[in-house]
């Protein structure tokens, strides 16, 4: 009987009009599509200024190569914040790490893969340590970490004392974050091949599981969108996909750093959405009182996104060590600024409890674009800060002022 | 006498998508306790946040008159000016400052530019004295019982010059005592000329203050009732709440079939170490096999400390002597989730606080406390989470649009059957269940109370904690008395009654 009246209300929303769904889906989905709005007309706007400069395969290349040790920061960085903590230390952390994987292949002689490897682990050790003292101690994140920024400080450049900035002759570890993908040998199309079918299988794998849960939702009488707004949707992600692997295609193919990122993309996605690790991170994040009478272990729970947080930070300093493709005091520089205005930007709640790594992805594309952006216009840094503050807290304000509403 | 201090005429509401209150009519003399009861979701507290400017002038239709004049409120500061107050369930009280510094909160007496500290706690001692709080007025108010900062709360109210007085579930969270007294203040107020709009579920105390019970539902008036024309019974705003008569609000049990022990405390002593002071001192209780068991006392007895740290759940005490044995076993419980391996499952009393994840959806919070079952290597099962997630909606009859709705948005019926599912999903042997129907309509009570039979039926033990003492009567098949910490008393259920368990409840260690 009730099943029946569901299917009844569920079938009469499919017969509003177009018009109307499109209002009520904007409506609902404000707050992401804002995102996407404010990355395009950002992206817009620097194509202008720069006629052109900014679109063009090389620089986008190079966006995306900048980008990738901001995006693992602001992953990790997601679950922290969802948690309703914050780890200040990251930038830091990143800097050490990766002048420890300079001294190691330049002054020990270290394999780079081994060296990458050894500063993962210290990254671990970082993360057991703060997270410990959160967790088991009770001193709260924002001490913790504040205090970890002033010893990570400390440690790098303590580490670089002697030698100053270390240049890392490695190949094989510059090309994280310079190199590309390598084409199918023996073609010779004009186009790297390679992105192209990568691009290809990614959008058919995008449109096989988007069926799915459709059809899934519609089998449990769950709310769907209406046809033509499901197809259109489907060709829209289609041709964003198919546009920047284009893009790429035509210059030197997927770049090395947007695999890595990728990778740690849908690690973390499928543990969010799908493991029971996510789930209880946004019960903890939503309640942990709840969640610790629900038989959730809160501090294991905090404890693993503090150490997670931490590994990712040490691959952030290995990503951009080699960027550098040396190690300098500098490295980390407010690194903690951009990957927590990263979160926010993608929809993290500043009270915790949702967010999506997805999404936090395109806070860092919206913060590193504002960057390439205004470096290719020539904005001096100073700018460069305000300008970005001022984005960050009109999407959050946006961000409050919406959920507000929607109670 | 046709002096109305209050008339709302007309007032809809609408909340996107629903009517909250259409043409509601509410009247209220000068001068008189006017009880305002309806099952949740009737539009009480709508009405009353219309009332009081917080749904502002313009987002409602239909006049308020006050004071024979039409009020066009919009904000809560306009409806004070004018003499009305209310004092909502959750205290609005800041627990670390003073007595005296909260009664002024808001309103400081000044001397020039700066705040007038004497004349403050002058007028605040007055204001205590009005109210009957004979404490020093520089008391911390989070060193006050809950029943005296509900009178703090009045006093502040007092101080503001109030004429109209709104209190929204003053007793709910008060022990019979407490309740007691705030309900004489309340009728000494009303002898001071301030009129006063109760709402309660609490229907024994409904009639024995009110001089007028309008019964909303469904965000209409069903009815005003003068106590003083005819006496009002129970039983009558039962049926105008509802809109049927329940001739039992205690359903009777088809078999009684009661085993073993399945979960036994022995000598449980428990020690807050900061304050020196056992909470809990050498409480042994069991409960058997298909088996109710009440446990009642009044509150700060101790009952809830008992079931937390049961429960593995006690941060800040300590557990210093004690046995815990599930089915003849002996057991230690470090954490909620050793507890819930052993069959044991604690559904709190407060389901906002610390029960539910409010911003998450049905099935999200009925499948939160097991997801081993629903999960096959690395990832969750979510076809069939949503198959759990379903089934449980529908034996116990959530009423929402679908699982995916949030819990933050369903009333708080509803809300506690989500808490139902989410512990039945764990398959407990033994269910504590922590004042089940607090807060709850009379329809989603005797939803409740029926499952505790039929859960007790297929051979689960039921521990009822509760402060209403018709329940712990009604629903147990034997009771505990608990008072300051200790088991003050034990009664079959045959021969128990207000009496014995007052007498128990209220027992000196």
């Amino acid at each position: 009987m009730e099943n029946k009246k569901q299917a009844q209300s569920s079938s009469g929303t499919n017969k509003v009009g177009l018009g109307q769904e499109i209002a009520t889906l904007v409506k609902e989905n404000i707050r992401d599509y804002m995102m996407y709005i404010a990355l395009v007309i950002i992206m817009a706007f620097f194509t202008w200024k720069t006629k052109g400069g900014f679109i063009q395969a090389r620089n986008i290349s190079n966006l995306i190569n900048q980008a990738g040790y901001v995006a693992v920061l602001a992953i990790g960085m997601t679950l922290i914040l969802i948690l309703k903590h914050i780890d200040l230390s990251v930038g830091y952390v990143a800097g050490f790490c990766g002048a420890i994987a300079a001294i190691l292949m330049t002054q020990y002689g270290v394999n780079e893969w081994l060296a990458i490897l050894i500063v993962l682990l210290i990254g671990l050790v970082i993360g057991l340590y703060q997270g410990l003292l959160v967790t088991r101690v009770g001193v709260p994140a924002f001490v913790t970490t504040l205090a970890g920024m002033f010893i990570f400080r400390g440690l790098l450049s303590l580490s670089l004392q002697k030698t100053g900035t270390i240049i890392v002759p490695n190949k094989g570890f510059n090309a994280l974050s310079n190199g590309f993908i390598p084409d199918i040998p023996g073609l010779n199309l004009g186009v790297h091949a390679l992105t192209l079918i990568i691009g290809v299988v990614a959008v058919v794998l995008v449109i096989f599981s988007q069926i799915k849960t459709r059809k899934n939702k519609i089998k449990y009488n769950f709310q769907v969108t209406s046809t033509p707004v499901f197809i259109f949707t489907l060709v829209f992600i289609s041709a964003i996909i198919m546009a920047i692997i284009w893009v790429l295609a035509k210059y030197s193919g997927i770049p090395w750093a947007a695999v890595i990122v990728g990778v740690v993309l849908i690690i973390y996605n499928f543990m969010l959405n799908k493991t029971r690790l996510g789930r209880y991170i946004y019960g903890i994040g939503g309640n942990d009182q709840a969640a610790e009478l629900s038989g959730i272990n809160v501090k294991k729970v905090t404890l693993f996104a503090f150490c997670s947080m931490s590994v990712l930070a040490a691959l952030s300093g290995v990503l951009y060590t080699s960027r550098l493709q040396s190690a300098t005091p500098t490295a980390g520089l407010a690194f903690e600024m951009d990957a927590i205005a990263s979160s926010y930007i993608g929809g993290v709640a500043v009270s915790g409890g949702i967010g999506k790594v997805t999404n936090t992805i395109i806070g860092a594309l919206v913060i590193m674009s504002l960057t390439n952006g205004m470096n290719l216009m020539g904005v001096d840094i100073s700018y460069q800060y305000i300008v970005k503050g001022i984005i960050f807290i009109i999407a959050v304000a946006f961000d409050v002022r919406t959920r507000s509403k929607s109670k | 006498m046709n002096d109305y201090i209050l008339e709302m005429r007309d007032i809809t509401k609408v909340f996107p998508g629903v009517k909250a209150l259409s043409d509601v009519n509410f009247k209220v003399k000068r001068g008189e306790i006017h009880c305002l009861v309806g099952e949740n979701g009737a539009g009480k507290s709508t009405l009353m946040k219309v009332l009081s400017g917080l749904h502002h002038y313009g987002t409602y239709t239909g006049d308020i008159v006050y004071n024979g004049e039409i009020q066009q409120f919009k904000s809560i500061a306009d409806s004070e000016a004018k003499g009305i107050a209310i004092i909502y369930q959750e205290l609005a009280l800041v627990p670390e400052l003073s007595i005296y510094e909260n009664i002024y909160f808001g309103h400081e007496i000044m001397k020039g530019h700066t705040v007038d500290w004497n004349e403050t706690i002058v007028k605040a001692s007055e204001m205590l004295k009005k109210v009957r709080l004979h404490v020093d007025p520089s008391t911390k108010v989070k060193n006050l019982g809950v029943g005296n900062q509900q009178l703090v709360e009045i006093a502040k109210a007092l101080s503001k010059d109030v004429k109209l007085l709104i209190l929204d579930e003053p007793t709910a969270a008060l022990n019979e005592d407490d309740s007691e007294n705030l309900l004489k203040l309340i009728k000494e107020l009303k002898e001071q000329g301030v009129t006063c709009i109760m709402i309660s579920h609490k229907l024994k105390e409904i009639i024995a203050i009110a001089d007028t019970i309008t019964v909303l539902r469904d965000g209409s008036t069903i009815c005003s009732m003068d106590t003083a024309e005819h006496p009002v019974t129970e039983a009558e705003i039962i049926k105008h709440m509802v809109g049927r008569e329940i001739d039992n609000i205690y359903p009777k049990r088809e078999k009684k079939e009661i085993g073993d022990i399945c979960l036994e405390i022995k000598d449980w002593t428990v020690e807050d170490p900061v304050k020196q002071r056992e909470i809990l001192h050498k409480v042994n209780i069991n409960v058997r096999k298909g088996e109710i068991v009440g446990l009642q006392g009044l509150m700060g007895a101790g009952r809830t400390e008992l079931a937390l740290s049961i429960f593995g759940n006690s941060p800040g005490y300590k557990i210093t002597n004690g046995e815990i044995f599930v089915n003849g076993e002996q057991k230690h419980f470090k954490n909620p989730k050793a507890a819930i391996n052993s069959g044991v499952a604690y559904v709190t009393e407060d389901r906002k606080g610390n029960g539910l994840v409010l911003i998450q959806d049905i099935k999200y919070n009925t499948t939160i406390a097991n997801l081993e079952e629903l999960t096959e290597g690395l990832a969750i099962n979510e076809n069939e989470e949503i198959n759990v997630a379903n089934d449980y909606k529908k034996s116990i009859n959530i009423k929402a649009p679908s699982i995916m709705q949030k819990v933050g948005n369903l009333s708080g019926g509803n809300q506690q059957k989500v808490q139902l599912a989410k512990w039945l999903f764990v398959k407990p042997q033994v269910l504590i269940l922590d004042e089940p129907t607090r807060g709850i309509d009379v329809g989603a009570k005797f939803e409740i109370y029926t499952l505790m039979n039929k859960l007790v039926e297929q051979g689960m033990s039921i521990i009822m904690i509760s402060s209403e003492l018709p329940e712990v009567l009604g629903m147990s098949d034997r009771l505990y008395v608990m008072s300051e910490g200790t088991i003050t008393g034990e009664l079959a259920a045959e021969e128990a009654n207000e009496q014995k368990v007052m007498a128990m409840a209220i027992k000196s260690r």
